[in-house]
């Protein structure tokens, strides 16, 4: 269902180190639950529309009206690095 | 003095007839939090000040016969995955052990303007995934009946403190279960309301078409007053619901005569314990005995529900924790070497193991190639599930199931094995698919003295006759009355 390849690409995917013991541990939880979940190939789904959403709710919007927003004092006030105002990041263009 | 054994609404009526002022409230309460948290742990943040502060803004304002908010001097606490301005909200997660929001959830907002009273944050299961709370990545949180046993999860904090009465009433939230499950086992009530009733606006997002905050309680009237306040449309929530406004607790007296109660034999087969399943026939003879109507019924698409939800959920989590990168806020490494690095770090590090399986699965379920056989299946799956709750709810007004196929099991008893964790949420997950509302009430004891909960589940945006039905059961029975005393029974 998923090798130790496809839990590396998807580990890569989701931005998460896995050293060699884990990779081992989550392919074989992954399979299993996986294997699991193969379940609903039981049912024949072919004329049933998806439910993305469980509310009869489309297109909620407001009015384009400025309101009051978080000053950005609070905004940064969790950041391990900031500069100007700005977030700060390791370079990402060479 | 036991004002700590009160319910919300009896503190609140005796704060109002200035039986007792509000401070007092708190101070006795503190003082039973000092005697029972070395053993209970399910705070991970106690907010004496900020309480003491509230408490007494509600004296003055009582002593000046000023107008009260409904719920004016009540303590309480909210599970640490609902934003508190100025006080961290961590998700009892490594990632967000630092993390100070500069706003607070809608729902926290509510029970302010109610002028209920803060008393600090629960502990849970990392980013709310979990059944035991075991995930927390700070401490573990017991279980007040059998300090050996899990509370629950992924809301096991703020079960096992109403249980413990160290707070009269705790918000949590509810993806698969998190609040009726861990109710059940801590002998409280549970409510997960109706999907888009109650505002998630400021609440942790975990699986955002799954999510709501729901209440932990000490008896039924108690969900009622509670979810007054916590209920209504929020435009700060896109998929919060526009509806009129209703009152609980007008007409929670109604009973159930002639009430028809569907029993989903799908709940009722294997892997359900024998302890469970006699005390689920006991309540179905009792509801008979108050005048209801009970009808076997099947739902037959029901057994997929919980395959459903981990693709649904975990793919949905995997997005909404995607914005985890150590960049604007939660943990950072001391030390990387570019920006991939950093990320990889930051989230490697930040993040739990559950918490990881779950982003992995969920990244897989959505990737190129897996997207329609994980979770465009599972969405196809989930419409199947809500029609055979559509077509139940023509015939009847509630349906009842067991909350959980067992009372709760030892501390690192499933830890080991995710799959047989998950298997536990078998009863519960079915109304998250389907967006209906639930609640958990206490219907009995094993032998061991472990409680056993019911759950009732109803339609959408109904309720009314939920808690009306669960009323009608609480008062033909004493299970609520008893409280534990940490391994002891205690009327």
């Amino acid at each position: 269902m998923i090798n130790k390849k496809d839990v590396e690409y998807v580990a890569d995917l989701a931005k998460l180190y896995l050293n060699e013991e884990e990779i081992e541990m989550y392919t074989k939880q992954l399979d299993s639950i996986l294997e699991y979940i193969e379940k609903l190939d039981q049912l024949d789904t072919s004329n049933v529309a998806p439910t993305a959403h469980i509310l009869p709710m489309k297109n909620v919007f407001r009015e384009d009206q400025i309101e009051a927003s978080l000053e950005i004092e609070d905004v940064l006030k969790n950041a391990p690095s900031t500069e100007d105002n700005c977030f700060e990041v390791p370079k990402v263009i060479e | 003095m036991g004002l700590h054994k009160k319910t919300a609404f009896e503190i609140k009526e005796s704060i109002k007839n200035k039986e007792i002022k509000a401070v007092e409230v708190v101070e006795s309460l503190l003082k039973h939090i000092e005697k029972t948290e070395k053993d209970i742990k399910a705070f991970v943040r106690l907010t004496p000040d900020i309480a003491m502060d509230q408490a007494k803004k509600v004296d003055e304002k009582i002593a000046k016969g000023e107008e009260l908010g409904d719920l004016a001097g009540v303590p309480m606490a909210l599970k640490d995955n609902i934003c508190t301005q100025g006080v961290v909200t961590s998700c009892s997660s490594k990632m967000l052990e630092n993390f100070i929001p500069s706003y607070s959830a809608t729902v926290n907002e509510k029970l302010g303007q109610a002028e209920a009273v803060l008393l600090g944050k629960s502990n849970m299961d990392e980013f709310a995934m979990g059944s035991t709370t075991e995930t927390s990545a700070f401490h573990m949180t017991k279980n007040p009946w059998d300090l050996n046993k899990v509370p629950g999860g992924s809301s096991g904090g703020s079960a096992a403190m109403v249980s413990a009465d160290q707070a009269y009433f705790a918000l949590g939230t509810d993806t698969g279960g998190s609040v009726r499950q861990p109710a059940a086992f801590c002998g409280v009530v549970g409510l997960k309301p109706t999907y888009g009733l109650v505002s998630r606006y400021g609440v942790v997002a975990f699986a955002s078409s799954l999510d709501q905050v729901g209440t932990l309680t000490k008896d039924v009237k108690d969900s009622a007053l509670v979810l007054n306040t916590l209920a209504g449309h929020d435009k700060k929530d896109a998929t919060s619901a526009g509806v009129k406004k209703v009152d609980y607790l007008d007409g929670i007296e109604k009973g159930i005569k002639g009430l028809k109660i569907g029993i989903p034999k799908e709940f009722f087969g294997q892997g359900l314990s024998t302890s469970v399943e006699k005390a689920l026939n006991e309540a179905i003879y009792t509801l008979k005995q108050l005048g209801a109507e009970c009808e076997n019924i099947s739902l037959p698409y029901s057994e997929y529900a919980l395959p459903a939800y981990y693709i649904i959920s975990s793919a949905e989590a995997s997005s909404n924790l995607a914005r985890f990168d150590g960049i604007r806020y939660g943990y950072r490494p001391e030390d990387f070497d570019n920006l991939e690095d950093l990320y990889k770090k930051a989230r490697s590090q930040g993040f739990g193991s559950e918490v990881k399986r779950r982003i992995m699965l969920g990244t897989h379920a959505l990737s190129s190639g897996h997207y329609d056989a994980y979770y465009k299946k599972a969405m196809k799956v989930r419409t199947l599930i809500k029609e055979d709750f559509d077509k139940a709810f023509k015939k009847y007004d509630i349906l009842v199931s067991p909350t959980n196929p067992s009372t709760a099991f030892n501390i690192g008893a499933k830890i080991e094995d995710p799959l047989e964790i998950y298997l536990t949420d078998i009863y519960t997950v079915p109304l998250n698919i389907a967006g209906l509302p639930g609640i958990s009430i206490p219907a009995g004891f094993s032998e061991g003295n472990l409680p056993i909960g019911l759950q009732m589940i109803g339609n959408v945006f109904e309720e009314k006759t939920l808690l009306q039905a669960a009323y009608a059961f609480e008062q033909g029975t004493d299970f609520h009355k008893k409280r534990p005393t940490f391994g002891k029974l205690v009327k």
